[in-house]
């Protein structure tokens, strides 16, 4: 499953990315990469590397530059911009930033209904979404008075409601305690969805992610199986990717 | 009461202070009847009436408008406990004091029986501006993220030792004042993103159909419908 190269089955195709902001920062100089349905990969990088500039790519919110994002065969452009959207679950970093409805219930329902689903179907969708990341009694609970850890699982189910075919996480455990993290993961864990999830958590893309790619200065720079990448320091340095202390992924074993 | 469709509340209410704004002032008796009409709402909605006195409080500074009227106004004036007062100014005051306190209390009673959010799906059934109903929503869901932010600014600064004793450190409160602008607007464009990457498309879309059935419209307007016959009644006498 590691290198998956461009196949019909591609959740995600991303071929020869490049972009400048408005002020002349050029952020990604040609990013090529695909992620094939049901995969989980990490992208890994530095602060500055050009992380969020991919993420806000893959949904078509930047626009602009060279290349392109093909979404289960769907380029990205003005054209297929509702049913992009529809596909790429994006879940922010803040869960205050996501969560903007008065209650989880009304959040979760947000992007269905604004696809046009109504009724009892937009009620199970809701039931389901929530359901999946275990918050299902928390429905009719204002987001602002859940622990940090709750607002980042409704903020996944409220993307999940939308039965995306990618899920695309920025920076899912962070702010998270220990029990919440391991939460988070068995959740991400049990879904039947393809993961893209941007991190500087090492082992947390080593615990949840076979595959990872490694961003740096707008170029993709590596692109292979986590537990070898992590492995390969003389590649983590030019990086600026460090492990936590006391951390080497190679006495890792993996559970089932 | 709390399980009538919020938009026939809202509709009520506004009913009932245009009916009672429009009642001539000299009808002194009108204005008892309205307020048994309100009390008789109270009790079937089960509100009690100390809460509702509470609230009533907000009136105050009104209270104090009416009560220097009857000094200020000009005109004809009359004698009260060796007071020289103006007649004008007593019914002036009179009128700002019954027609306020019936409209604040109204108002309480539908406050007391509405959620917020209700009250927001009802002005959205009502086709008040979507952009206002959307405002008034966000105002909802981040007036206590904005508070904590301004409280963890509050701390940063107490924590470097800094306390506001007089003019002199204003500057230093516009400038937190400044910044809690800043952050809230750069909150706003990334819960736009997020609502954007959601399918939003400059209109919110309709989660919950409120809709009221033609028994609970008239049970709402027995309010309003029962003070316009007062009403009718205060004029043509």
């Amino acid at each position: 499953m590691d290198t998956v190269t461009a196949s019909p089955t591609a959740s995600l195709e991303v071929s020869g990315l490049a972009f400048a902001y408005p002020d002349g920062h050029q952020a990604l100089f040609g990013v090529d990469f695909s992620v094939a349905r049901g995969e989980r990969v990490a992208l890994l990088g530095p602060n500055g590397a050009g992380k969020t500039t991919l993420v806000l790519h893959l949904n078509g919110i930047l626009t602009g530059g060279a290349g392109t994002v093909t979404v289960a065969g769907l380029p990205v452009g003005k054209r297929h911009m509702a049913e992009i959207r529809r596909k790429v679950g994006l879940v922010f970093q803040d869960p205050d930033d996501q969560l903007f409805m008065p209650t989880v219930r009304e959040d979760v329902a947000f992007g269905p209904a604004a696809a046009g689903l109504k009724g009892a179907e937009l009620e199970e969708r809701v039931d389901r979404a929530l359901a999946q990341v275990g918050m299902a009694e928390f429905k009719d609970r204002p987001p602002h008075h859940l622990s940090f850890g709750q607002r980042r699982r409704v903020a996944v189910a409220t993307v999940l409601a939308m039965e995306p075919e990618i899920l695309v996480l920025d920076e899912p455990s962070s702010n998270l305690d220990p029990a919440s993290r391991r939460e988070l993961a068995d959740i991400l864990r049990s879904l039947d969805v393809t993961v893209l999830m941007v991190t500087h958590d090492l082992p947390y893309a080593l615990e949840l992610c076979p595959r990872s790619l490694i961003l740096s200065e707008g170029v993709i720079a590596a692109d292979g199986r986590t537990g070898e990448l992590l492995a390969d320091e003389a590649l983590m340095n030019a990086h600026r990717l460090e492990l936590p202390f006391g951390f080497d992924p190679r006495s890792v074993t993996m559970g089932a | 009461m709390h399980g009538l469709p919020p938009h026939t509340k809202l509709a009520a209410v506004f009913a009932f202070v245009v009916v009672v704004v429009s009642t001539p002032r000299e009808a002194m008796w009108a204005f008892g009847l309205y307020a048994v009409l309100l009390a008789s709402v109270a009790r079937h909605a089960r509100v009690p009436a100390r809460f509702l006195l509470k609230r009533l409080l907000i009136e105050v500074p009104f209270v104090a408008f009416a009560v220097l009227m009857p000094f200020v106004a000009e005109g004809e004036r009359v004698d009260v406990l060796g007071l020289s007062l103006s007649v004008n100014g007593l019914w002036g005051a009179w009128n700002v004091l019954a027609k306020g306190t019936l409209g604040v209390a109204a108002s309480v009673l539908l406050a007391a029986t509405t959620e917020l959010r209700e009250l927001l799906l009802g002005l959205q059934r009502l086709k008040l501006p979507p952009l206002l109903v959307q405002i008034a929503s966000f105002m909802i869901r981040y007036g206590d993220v904005i508070t904590d932010e301004m409280r963890r600014m509050r701390i940063a600064r107490e924590s470097r030792g800094f306390e506001a004793k007089g003019v002199r450190h204003w500057g230093v409160l516009a400038k937190s004042a400044g910044a809690l602008f800043i952050r809230s607007y750069e909150r706003g464009e990334r819960v736009h993103l997020a609502m954007v990457s959601r399918g939003y498309a400059g209109s919110m879309p309709v989660i919950d159909e409120v809709t009221a059935s033609r028994a609970q419209w008239s049970y709402a307007l027995a309010l309003p419908v029962a003070a316009l016959v007062v009403c009718v009644v205060g004029w043509t006498l």
